[in-house]
């Protein structure tokens, strides 16, 4: 699967060593050395907060390192400037596309680097041989928002190598690509790689990185804490390397589905704006209590919609919702909650919390009708001392690492603040939850205690909505698995069968009916179970990397729940 | 510690540097900045000028406090000067024509003043609730208009009567007056004062004791999560708007129960924008506010005292303005710098705690 290595005795194309970076207060990065060598695609490994970021504005020339040196080429270099750092030849691919929708591919890419080869024929010329090398096979006058993601992508890789890179940092290329794309992507980044270009490949999707990677670094906690051989480590392995700890797994065990029907939708239609395409169409579901009900499918296929019109958010054009065995189909977002639905939005920053305001104010919010928040009376009075302490209760039940009720919600990191909504959210005895992307940007840590907690709520008979992009939460979590494409729900799956990839050619309209294939719904068995870590892969450092943290002083503490 | 930092550094920062570029602006016009300063200071003890003080900001403040309102949720409702000119208008024309007893007469006045102020926001809100026409907008338009229809209420053919070369609406009766507390010679404190920090007491008690209140900061800061949280972002609109055009109605109403006691041509004017600097001052806190009206209104008196000794009384706008600027830009700086200061602190307590306990799970 993995090319052959280029010869070990090839100069390292980017060197660092040493790098320490401290803000006011924090260390994101300390001592962290990496080596790639030229011609290789090595992975950086991390969690959410870990310092890769940190560490690749640095290479990139947006930050300064406090300490440690870069070297490109052998060379040592100072960037003061992403500029610096293109003209060494390294070139950055934001995980956020950075392409302006209205202009063309031609002109997205020329865009700022007239300078290179005019905005003419060289120009064109010059893309068309570059779009052969990235595989990018539409015209170039088309306009970028007639393009999809992939090729979004290419063009954003296209921009770099224009402007001379020979390196390239691809900062979680994968987040925002189905199963299929991810393989094209690779292929491409295997025939780039032919033609001598180097790859820095950010992700914490160990299996991808296991599948592309020539070499590994895994950083935890600020610092480098190891190498890896992707031909030899296993996925578990290399996630117990990031976390420093024994690995949660998403799969819950005994059914707890009853009978008991909770969430009844049936014929919802939403029509899409100025007579696009319905954004829903004939959407019919059930949720029962104890059921977690999983809603596969690539992202802007309905399923912002479908929540945000459970929750009245939106207004459907027709079809009905039926709450234990009410009608709500007309009542307000707030009538809904009070009713019994948890909502834990897909975005905690813009749905679910207010920055600036107090954990405990934020407790109040999507409650402030109902107790132990509410007094009640025509005043709505509040009562500020109960709101304090159940905000209490959820920072101790949930784990939300903060040093206080008062301190503002913009001060937690997302793992914790994506708890307190958790908390929030199961609070007050809900009959459904709507978890929409619970675990989207939250380390392992905070993952695993987030699963915990909606098991235990559907073990309590809770009926849960699931909508994730993470196909394996989604298999492991869910009792019934439903797939939908363009506002509809065309396809079920069975969780006990149905593997990442057949869910994935389901989402992408490709295949046919998933779930038949009966494949187990374990990982992959381990082809090295004994083989540890290999350090050293990469001629980096000697560290403990045996997955239990060695010598490494704890420093965020996100140790498993 | 933090948080009276927090809440009191940017005023003092910004007051202080605002009296540097004062005396900046004196020395290049040739005066004294010490005299001023000094003349500025004694002028409160003088004649009527602290009694004065109060009644303007008392005034200022309820500006301050319809502005707030509105505020909290985003909403910038420019239309305080129209709402509590016409409502001030149609008070007094109701005023000077009803028969009541004392005390209930005063109390409709009042009431009329607050509907017709929220009714004249509320065309701004419906505007924006059912439209999305921008509230800023409406309510520019909103005070011309108020501004021609005064005109025509107090037309002598209409409901005016002309005195002298003045036209103004009939008077109030002692029935319908607000009255005041003599200080003798030191002047009249308006009754309206009492009024005024009633009002302030009940907005802080609204913003932060009761769901209405946390609806409507909620919307302020993210109106996003505020729609997922269950709060009607349309009907809060409307509601804030009339609350703000409801508190705005009073504003003219200190001078028209407390003083004046009819409505003319003359009534000042101009106290709906001073009202946008004095919450801008204040943080829409219902305490900030307050120190800002009356900081408004001793500049406001400063200027006279400095037209007695010579110095430009201009100075005085200088001040104003700075001190708004300021303000404005000390406080963007220090919210961040507290925030960056609370994340990092939340980090390094969380590094202490976890030191421990992290080390048991790996052992």
């Amino acid at each position: 699967m993995v090319g052959s290595d280029t010869g070990t005795d090839a100069e390292f194309a980017v060197e660092l060593t040493g790098i320490t970076k401290r803000f006011p207060g924090v260390v994101a990065n300390s001592d962290i050395h990496l080596s790639v060598r030229r011609g290789e695609v090595h992975a950086l490994c991390g969690e959410n907060g870990a310092g890769k970021s940190t560490l690749m504005k640095i290479l990139y020339g947006m930050q300064q390192p406090d300490e440690g040196t870069i070297a490109v080429d052998g060379k040592p270099v100072r960037f003061r400037s992403p500029s610096d750092a293109i003209r060494a030849g390294i070139g950055m691919v934001h995980q956020h596309f950075m392409l302006a929708d209205n202009l063309t591919v031609l002109e997205n890419v020329v865009l700022g680097a007239e300078a290179m080869h005019g905005i003419g024929a060289k120009a064109r010329k010059r893309i068309a041989e570059l779009s052969r090398t990235v595989g990018l096979d539409v015209g170039h006058d088309v306009l970028v928002e007639r393009l999809g993601v992939a090729d979004r992508q290419r063009v954003e890789i296209l921009k770099v190598l224009y402007r001379g890179a020979r390196t390239v940092i691809l900062d979680e290329p994968t987040a925002v690509l189905v199963p299929q794309e991810v393989e094209e992507l690779f292929e491409t980044v295997r025939n780039m790689r032919s033609e001598g270009f180097t790859f820095l490949f950010i992700s914490h999707k160990l299996d991808e990185v296991r599948a592309i990677a020539d070499s590994i670094t895994v950083i935890r906690r600020g610092t480098s804490v190891g190498t890896a051989d992707p031909h030899t480590v296993t996925t578990r392995q290399l996630a117990e390397m990031m976390v420093g700890s024994e690995l949660p797994t998403p799969s819950t065990t005994d059914s707890t589905v009853t009978d008991r029907e909770v969430l009844r939708v049936s014929g919802l239609q939403l029509p899409g704006e100025a007579g696009g395409r319905a954004l829903l169409a004939d959407v019919d579901l059930v949720v029962r209590a104890g059921e977690v009900l999983g809603i596969a499918g690539v992202e802007g296929n309905g399923q912002t919609e479908l929540v945000e019109t459970i929750m009245g958010m939106r207004r459907a054009a027709s079809g009905t919702i039926t709450l234990s065995g009410t009608d709500i189909s007309r009542a307000t977002t707030l009538q809904r909650r009070e009713a019994g639905i948890g909502y834990i939005p897909e975005d905690r920053t813009r749905h679910g919390l207010l920055a600036t305001q107090p954990l405990w104010v934020n407790r109040i919010l999507g409650h402030q009708s109902r107790p132990p928040v509410s007094r009640g009376g025509p005043l709505g009075l509040l009562d500020r001392a109960a709101a304090r302490r159940d905000t209490e209760r959820i920072v101790r039940e949930f784990d939300v690492r903060t040093p206080g009720v008062d301190v503002p919600a913009a001060a937690l990191s997302g793992g914790n603040q994506q708890k307190l909504v958790v908390g929030r959210e199961l609070s007050g005895d809900p009959v459904l939850l709507i978890a929409s992307h619970p675990t989207r940007g939250v380390d392992v840590g905070a993952q695993a205690g987030i699963w915990a907690e909606l098991r235990r709520a559907r073990a309590a008979g809770l009926a849960v909505l699931l909508i994730s992009a993470d196909l394996d939460e989604l298999i492991g979590l869910s009792d019934t698995i439903k797939v939908m494409l363009r506002g509809r729900l065309v396809a079920d799956a069975d969780p006990a069968t149905v593997t990442p990839e057949e869910l994935g050619s389901a989402m992408t309209g490709a295949g046919g009916q998933p779930g038949g294939a009966g494949a187990p719904p374990e990982p992959p068995p381990d082809p090295h179970p004994d083989d540890g870590v290999d350090d050293g892969a990469g001629g980096g450092r000697h560290r403990a990397a045996d997955g239990t943290g060695g010598t490494q002083e704890p420093r965020t503490g996100e140790s498993t729940a | 510690m933090t948080r009276v930092r927090t809440v009191l550094l940017p005023p003092a920062l910004a007051i202080v540097f605002a009296a540097l570029l004062c005396a900046v602006a004196l020395l290049i016009s040739g005066d004294s900045p010490l005299t001023a300063l000094r003349v500025m200071i004694t002028q409160v003890g003088e004649g009527t000028t602290a009694i004065d003080i109060l009644n303007s900001g008392a005034i200022y403040y309820i500006a301050g406090l319809a502005v707030a309102i509105g505020f909290q949720m985003k909403l910038f409702n420019i239309g305080i000067e129209g709402q509590y000119r016409l409502a001030a208008c149609v008070a007094a024309i109701v005023g000077g024509t009803l028969v009541l007893p004392p005390v209930l007469h005063t109390i409709v006045i009042l009431l009329v003043a607050m509907v017709v102020g929220a009714a004249w926001a509320g065309i701004a809100a419906l505007l924006k609730a059912f439209r999305g026409v921008s509230e800023v907008i409406s309510t520019i338009m909103l005070n011309f208009l108020a501004t021609g229809l005064i005109a025509f209420l107090i037309r002598p053919d209409s409901f005016g009567v002309l005195r002298g070369n003045n036209i103004s609406t009939d008077p109030i009766p002692p029935s319908g007056q607000f009255p005041g507390i003599s200080f003798g010679s030191s002047g009249t404190l308006f009754g309206m004062v009492f009024v005024a920090a009633l009002l302030g007491l009940g907005y802080a008690f609204l913003l932060d004791r009761t769901r209405f209140g946390f609806e409507l900061k909620a919307s302020g800061e993210s109106d996003t999560a505020a729609t997922a949280g269950g709060v009607n972002a349309r009907r809060m609109t409307i509601i804030a708007l009339l609350m703000s055009g409801a508190v705005a109605g009073l504003v003219g109403l200190p001078e028209l129960v407390g003083r004046d006691f009819a409505y003319t041509l003359t009534s000042p004017q101009g106290y709906g924008f001073t009202g946008i600097a004095v919450a801008l001052l204040g943080r829409n806190h219902p305490f900030g506010i307050a120190l800002g009206a009356l900081l408004w209104a001793f500049l406001d008196k400063s200027a006279l005292a400095l037209d007695n000794v010579g110095v430009p009384r201009e100075i005085v706008l200088i001040m104003q303005g700075s001190v708004v600027l300021s303000v404005v830009v000390a406080y963007e700086i220090v919210r961040r710098y507290e925030l960056a200061a609370e994340q990092r602190r939340v980090a390094a307590q969380l590094r202490a705690a976890s030191a421990a306990p992290a080390e048991e799970v790996k052992a």
